[in-house]
């Protein structure tokens, strides 16, 4: 960990959208986007991921700013965690987003990290941040994965050959909430609902969302569909700040005539992908909430589950959090 | 008879601590694992630019790869500003940048142009009187050893900016970025909490 420069680099900070995506297409794969820095610095400094053209995308207004839409609402990928906690309609009728950007890391980085930042994050398994050659680091080796491996914080599903976990409280807040992702390249935009935007080592072991070299995401649309729906958000992490989810869940629901009618639920750092959790949905939709059902969905909640040497607490850490949001 | 040298052990040695602290800090901006100011950088931002801190307009060469907690240390001479993980995971470096507290080791100084930037340095007023926040802190005997304080002050200032009076709670959160090894969170809640009831 030594105080000292990052490698040299060139440094270009594009006041347009357009002016970003020439960049991107000029530089290629030499180039680095840098959003609020937080992740890319300390690459940089570690020394274990290098850019020569970096892209710092502060300067780009038209990313910035939460506008509502007939069809809810739109967030620009530069939109500060803070700016998101503190708004009036997200605080009024997506709480759930509010109560989970409001749980990341520590003010200092909420004020200046982005939700495109957070959404875009890179895997946080200590061994691939160390610089070791692991799989997802192009290598052919998991570190994590051994008899002696730490991975308490590792996965308890997907794992394929790397066995890291989606750092991030926002994901699978957005993937409750049925956002889509917006993603702009030369070639235009595109869409992506955020349950196919997150994708884990099975698909490509080198990267943790479908964006591709050249792609920028510029914006998240959250529909009306979840609006005012009864949320829960907790977080469960070894520090009440800074610190990564050993295991976080989300949740939105509808209760009519004392029974369940729509629920949509999904947990974070158990898979390498935000993971929902259908068949919880199953099993309460329809029926009251009372402890046999949160019993029998938390039970269902973590079949197939296949826990690592030190993350076996994951499992009743889950079915608990499970019971609590529904009882919530 | 050889004269021996009149260097006496104990004088050597310090001499030796003292030229190499002064190669490792400036080993921060020139050494070998940093980057020159010969560096050339063909394409992207200027390198020369005008920050504004502490109410003053400051010329500086600045690096495209330059964190502003550096430029405040080594370019400017605010060393008020502490380094301590340099990864944004302690709030030793935290500083304003307009009216928001951030950790300067994680900003990129051509981020903070044409911005209003206050560090610990630029607290007190033009007549020489603390700000209200470190008078208590001074009061309260809010630090220990000292070292994360003028970012526990800096973090109290931008709350206390925003909500003049915070619950002890809205302390502890606001305060929550900045780490403190001697662990004496309780007595800066104190201050904080003295500097919010004199009115800040």
């Amino acid at each position: 960990m030594a105080k000292d420069m990052m490698p040299a680099f060139e440094l270009y900070q594009p006041d347009s959208l357009d002016n970003a995506l020439e960049l991107l297409s000029r530089f290629g794969d030499q180039s680095w986007i840098v959003a609020g820095g937080h992740d890319s610095f300390d690459w940089f400094k570690d020394r274990t991921k290098y850019a020569q053209y970096v892209i710092d995308l502060n300067n780009v207004n038209e990313l910035k700013g939460i506008t509502e839409t007939s069809e809810g609402i739109e967030i620009g990928a530069m939109t500060s965690l803070t700016e998101i906690e503190l708004n009036d309609v997200i605080r009024q009728r997506y709480s759930l987003l509010s109560d989970a950007v409001s749980r990341v890391a520590s003010p200092q980085i909420r004020h200046i990290g982005t939700i495109g930042g957070n959404l875009n994050q890179d895997a946080r398994c200590w061994y691939y941040r160390y610089g070791v050659d692991c799989y997802r680091a192009g290598g052919n080796s998991c570190y994590a994965d051994t008899p002696e491996g730490q991975n308490r914080e590792h996965c308890l599903w997907g794992a394929s050959r790397c066995v890291a976990v989606s750092p991030s409280d926002v994901a699978p807040a957005m993937v409750v909430l049925e956002a889509t992702m917006v993603i702009a390249s030369a070639n235009g935009l595109r869409e992506v609902p955020a349950e196919d935007y997150f994708i884990g080592p099975n698909i490509d072991i080198e990267r943790m969302t479908v964006i591709e070299p050249g792609e920028v995401l510029v914006s998240i649309k959250i529909p009306n569909t979840w609006a005012n729906a009864m949320f829960y958000f907790e977080k469960v992490a070894d520090r009440n700040t800074w610190d990564f989810p050993l295991v976080n869940i989300s949740r939105a629901m509808f209760i009519e005539n004392g029974v369940v009618s729509r629920i949509r639920m999904a947990a974070g750092a158990v898979e390498c992908i935000p993971r929902r959790l259908s068949v919880v949905e199953q099993v309460v939709t329809g029926s009251e909430i009372n402890d046999e059902t949160a019993e029998l969905a938390s039970q269902a909640a973590t079949r197939g589950a296949t826990p690592l040497n030190f993350n076996h607490f994951k499992i009743p850490l889950l079915q608990n959090l499970v019971k609590r949001a529904l009882r919530a | 008879m050889i004269t021996q040298p009149k260097t006496s052990r104990r004088n050597f040695i310090k001499g030796v601590i003292a030229s190499g602290a002064a190669a490792s800090s400036s080993a921060y901006m020139f050494g070998v694992s940093g980057c020159s100011n010969q560096q050339v950088s063909p394409g992207g931002v200027e390198r020369l630019i005008s920050l504004n801190v502490n109410g003053m307009t400051r010329n500086v060469d600045v690096l495209p790869n330059e964190t502003l907690a550096m430029t405040l240390r080594y370019k400017l001479g605010l060393t008020g500003t502490k380094l301590g993980c340099d990864r944004g995971e302690c709030g030793a470096c935290t500083v304003l940048v307009d009216g928001v507290n951030l950790y300067a080791c994680s900003l990129l100084t051509h981020t903070a142009r044409n911005k209003q930037i206050i560090t610990i340095e630029g607290l007190e007023s033009s007549d020489g009187m603390l700000h209200p926040v470190q008078q208590a802190m001074i009061d309260e005997l809010g630090p220990q050893c000292g070292f994360c304080t003028p970012g526990q002050i800096m973090s109290a200032v931008a709350l206390l900016s925003n909500n003049p009076n915070p619950t002890r709670d809205e302390v502890r959160r606001a305060l929550s970025g900045n780490l403190c090894r001697c662990g004496a969170y309780d007595h800066y809640i104190n201050a904080v909490m003295l500097a919010a009831e004199r009115g800040v």
